[in-house]
Parts: C-alpha cells; structure tokens; sequence
C-alpha cells in the first residue's frame, strides 16, 4: 500500500497563490451549480468536497484545513436550499482531519488518494446526515448503495482532479 | 491553561469553528417560522454565481439556437408532417375530452364545487442548481421583481416540477418534488387513492402513505391532489413504475416523475391560481362529430331534382304527410354514408355505422320528411345532404338529375352522380342548416341559380 507514514519533516508542505487559494474553490462552487444542469450525472460528485481535501493534504495544516473546509462549505450552503451550516460542519471536519493526514502521511500517489478521498467522503456523508437529522430535524435517509457509489464516483474524479491540482503547488 | 489550549490548539480552533455554525445552524432553526435570517447572505451567494450561470446560458442557448434553428434541419419536414398529423389527432381528442369536461362542470355546478385553476403563470428558464446530490433544487432566472413568491407551483407541460422555496429579485430557488423534504399532495388517477409524494436518496420519487391493502398497478398515472394548497388539482405528476409493500402496512409505490427534472430547460411558475365555482358555457357545444363533418369530404348541394325525388309519394319511410317537420328539421339525424342518392326517394335514415358517417349532418327533411305529395318538378331545392351517398341509376330518376352547380366536374359528369361523394370537394355543405320548410305540401323553391330548370 503506497500509504507510508513519515515524520513531518520529511513531509513537503506546499502553499498556492491567491488566485488558485480563492479561484479554485470558486469555480469548484460554480461548476458544482451549473454543470448538473445539463449533465445531471454531475451532481453525483462533490467537487467543493473534493477541493477540500486536496487543499488540506497538501498544506498539511490542520487550522488552514479547517477554515478552508468551513468557507468552502458555507458557500455551498448558501447557494443549497437547507439551512446554512450542514456542508460547513461536515467540510470544516474534513478539511481539518484531511489536514491533519496530510501532515502525518504521505499521500501523493493514486492508490493513496483514491483510499483517502473515499474514507472522506463517507465521513463527510456521515457529519452530513448527523447534522441534519440530529440537529435540524430534517427527514433525510441514507442510502448505502447510493453513498457507495457516489464515493467510489468522487474517488476516482479526485485522483484526476489532484493530478490537475498538483500543477499549481508551490514549494515552501 | 494556556498550555493545554497551546497544546491543543488546533483541536480547540476546530471545536471553536464547529460550535459557532452549531449556533449558527441552532439560530437558522429556532427562527425557521419567521423571516428568512440568511437571507442577505444568501443573496450575496446568489447574486455572484448567478450572472456568470445566465450568461454561461444565453451563449449556450443562442449557439444551440442557431445550430438547431438555421443548420441541422434533417428531417424537419418529416416532423412536420407528423406533428400536424398529431395535432389532427390531438383536435378530434380535445373535442371529445371537453364534452366530458362540459358534462363534469354541470354537474359541478349542480353540487356548487369549487375549483382551482391555473390563472397566470410566467415561464422562467433554469439557469442552476444547488449542485448537490443530496438536495435537488434549481434556480430559474425569475425572482420577485417578476411576480415570483415562495411557495408557488412550478410546473411544465409534462407536468409538476416543485415549488419556489427562496425569491431573490432577479432568480428563484425551487425545491423539486425529489428532493427528500418535499412533500406534495397526491392522488392516484383510477382509484382516486391520496398520499404524499416524497423524494428519495437517489433522485427518485414515491408515494407514500398509501395502505397496503389497495390496489395499485404499475402505469397508473398519479395527480395531483390540491391537498398541499400549492398545486392545483389534477396536474399530472407522473406513472406509477413499482409497487412493492413498505414499511407500517404502507405500500411502497415509485413513481416516474412526468416532467423530466433531470433535464429542465425551462418551467412555469403558476403566479396566480383562481378558486370559482365551475362555470358552465351555454353556448352552442361543439361535438366531435361536428368537427369531423367539417374536414371530411362532401358532396355539394342537393340540387332541386333531387329533392324533387325525395319528396316522391310513398318513398318515404321516415316523415309523412301531415307530419310535423319543424322539430323534425332541427333534429340532425346521422345517415350512413353508404346511402345512395339514386334511393334518395326511398332513402332510409340510417344509424350511423361509422364514425366519418355520423358525422355526416343531413337535414331530416331532406328527403325523409319531405311531403309524400310533392311532386319532383315542384318541390323546392333540396336541402344539403352530406354524406357519401351515390345515385343508383336504376332509381333515380332521370328528370331529377340535377346539374351540380358550379361544378360539373365534380360528380364525373354523370347526372347519375348526382350525390356521388366527391372526395375533391370542400366540406362547406357539412355546416348548412336545414331550411326547407318541408312541412308544406308544395314548398316552392328557393330562389337559387342552382335551379336545374
């Protein structure tokens, strides 16, 4: 398994420019909105989900994570049709936890991030129905079959999109 | 403290950020009956993705436009040619379907019902969506500058789409009937049986609420109920494509959404729904028969021979002399278009055998009624006998061959054609009334060019 644990110095930690810190997100946000129109596959993905963990695996820094998944999801919110909060709770959870693997493992090839992207999409699924059938009492229902396919679907647009992402790294 | 906070930092940032969306998330709640609390902030979201969606749609528009519009115009003559085919079809249907719905008014009317129509709608074009699999909503460029206002209908000519949920001034957020917390009112067509239509994980959209004991086959198309108070009643909503038992004695019915919500172009929102009591037209009611009788073929009219035969002494078996003709010739009786002219003299009003027949409106005095003692000479012009009917040679006789007026042609040239059906001619004569006062014993004719003599 390509998964190795590494100490945080041998780790690289990147950083992007502005334009790609706050375009990438944006445009993740608008494809998101306007692509299921006419492609309605489309909404089986999650690209906001999917910016969010590669933003965190590769700053490796659980704080920068965090926020990251909290504005990414908020933004999402806000153009849904629920409450604002339930995407900002479950981002902000696995822009902090993607943060935090990021700094402890190096996950730069495909089979790593095809794993990873999966494990977070069910926990970001999870947060997700938690929140809103805990707290806003909404009448939502799980399904397995769908959540799997929709994570296997999100895990293996994310090994192509990191590889696009990749692109923009900047080394520290 | 401060080293359990520095050592945990990232940890209490975390719980600090989660806490405030929880509040966040406690206040959206606890305020969800009054005013929208987000509502700028949503507003700013909307406004900034919205522009660059509208534009990203008008150039996606305009080039299918042209494309489809000016270049890729294979097999629009064949389409054509189908759709007015369907739209003959779709006549003949819509005559018949408002005889039902005359008859389903009256009776309305007599119980003092009170129904709910659709009085204004705006079509609006889908520009969005909430981009996720989790919520199925649409944004459509119309907001509350145009009339738009939460909890109105969405619907297509399919059928229904959702309702609106969030007005901005220039777009519209819908929730449509399949995301998970939509609910709408609805009924089964045959059974009339109601439940609550519901939205599932994956897109789908089921009925719920319906007892296990009732029987629903796949097929059955499903309505709307008017029960949630946003869509009016009887709007189709799709076909019932699975039934199999639920959970608590319910049964668990999918259901295929008429409108294709995958694929939304552009939709109506109904503005305004009007409640009144059904209303009944005293006007003259348009029957299918009488539609069709204007589009198919006829012959032209009788001239005043033939009429003469008609009236021959004891050829009649329906009218007779002395008998009352006046309701007689309001009364449009159908004759089969077998019925041959050269007979007219001995012509029998015929039950209709087809449906082209029956359209067929004939003056009952036409020959039926007319008086045993006219003579054939004397008798006035004939009145307009539609129908596909053919002179027997053998019986007509030949001083009553008339010469069709205007159009020699159309009967072939024979006099014996007289009331051939010349497929050729207009229908115009399928309309005429019946005037001849075919109660008097010697109706004089008509001042008419079409006078043979």
């Amino acid at each position: 398994m390509p998964i190795t644990y590494t100490s945080g110095e041998q780790i690289e930690v990147y950083r992007f420019s502005i334009p790609v810190t706050v375009g990438v997100p944006l445009l993740a946000l608008f494809l998101q909105a306007f692509v299921p129109r006419r492609f309605p596959f489309f909404s089986i993905f999650d690209l906001p989900l999917l910016v969010t963990i590669f933003f965190g695996m590769a700053r490796r820094n659980p704080i920068s994570g965090l926020f990251t998944g909290a504005a990414i999801g908020l933004a999402q919110d806000m153009l849904g049709a629920y409450p604002i909060g339930i995407y900002g709770i479950a981002k902000t959870v696995v822009g902090y936890f993607a943060s935090s693997l990021g700094a402890k493992l190096d996950v730069e090839n495909a089979g790593a991030r095809f794993l990873v992207t999966l494990g977070f999409y069910l926990v970001h699924a999870a947060v997700y129905f938690t929140v809103a059938r805990g707290m806003v009492n909404m009448t939502l229902n799980w399904s397995w079959s769908r959540g799997i396919e929709a994570g296997l679907a999100n895990a293996f647009l994310g090994v192509g999109l990191y590889y696009l992402l990749d692109k923009f790294k900047q080394r520290t | 403290m401060e080293s359990v906070l520095g050592r945990y930092r990232n940890l209490t940032i975390l719980v600090g950020v989660l806490f405030l969306q929880v509040l966040g998330l406690a206040v959206q709640v606890k305020r969800s009956g009054d005013a929208e609390s987000t509502r700028l902030i949503r507003i700013w979201a909307v406004d900034t993705i919205t522009p660059f969606e509208r534009v990203l749609v008008w150039a996606q528009n305009g080039s299918s436009n042209l494309w489809h519009n000016y270049f890729f115009l294979r097999g629009v003559r064949a389409e054509n040619r189908q759709l007015k085919q369907q739209i003959e079809q779709m006549r003949l249907d819509q005559v018949r379907l408002s005889e039902d719905a005359g008859q389903a008014h009256r009776l309305q009317q007599l119980l003092a019902f009170k129904e709910q129509t659709i009085a204004k709608t705006v079509p609006a074009q889908v520009i969005g969506s909430s981009g996720s699999d989790l919520s199925r909503s649409i944004y459509i460029d119309k907001g509350s500058n145009e009339g738009i206002a939460p909890d109105m209908a969405v619907i297509t000519a399919g059928g229904i789409v959702g309702k609106v949920l969030r007005v901005y001034p220039s777009t519209s957020l819908v929730l449509m009937i399949n995301d998970q917390t939509s609910g709408v009112g609805a009924m089964l067509e045959k059974s009339r049986l109601q439940g609550v239509l519901k939205g599932t994980p994956d897109g789908a959209v089921i009925l719920e609420r319906v007892m296990a004991d009732e029987k629903v086959s796949p097929g059955d198309t499903v309505l709307s109920s008017g029960g949630d108070q946003i869509f009016p009643k009887g709007l189709p909503v799709g076909t019932v494509s699975k039934v199999s038992p639920g959970r608590e004695m319910f049964l668990n019915i999918q259901v295929r959404p008429a409108a294709d919500l995958s694929r939304l172009e552009e939709v109506l929102v109904v503005t305004e729904k009007q409640e009144q009591t059904a209303v009944v037209e005293n006007g003259a009611r348009v029957r299918a028969a009488d539609i069709l009788a204007q589009r198919l073929p006829s012959v032209p009219d009788k001239p005043v021979a033939a009429a003469a035969a008609v009236g021959a002494p004891g050829s009649s078996k329906v009218g007779a002399p002395g008998q009352s003709t006046s309701a007689a010739a309001k009364t449009q009786i159908p004759v089969t278009g077998s019925a041959k002219p050269g007979s007219v003299g001995v012509q029998q009003v015929a039950a209709p055998s087809t449906a082209a027949a029956s359209t067929a409106k004939v003056a009952s005095g036409a020959s039926a009624v007319a008086p045993a003692t006219a003579k054939p000479a004397s008798t006035g012009r004939a009145p307009d006998v539609d129908g596909s009917a053919e002179p027997k040679a053998s019986q007509a006789p030949k001083k009553t061959v008339p010469k069709v007026a205007g159009d020699s042609t159309a009967s072939g040239g024979s006099p014996n054609a007289v009331g051939s059906n010349s497929a050729s001619l207009p229908a115009k004569s399928s309309t005429v009334q019946p005037k001849l006062p075919v109660s008097q014993p010697n109706p004089q004719p008509p001042a008419t060019d079409e006078d043979p003599h």
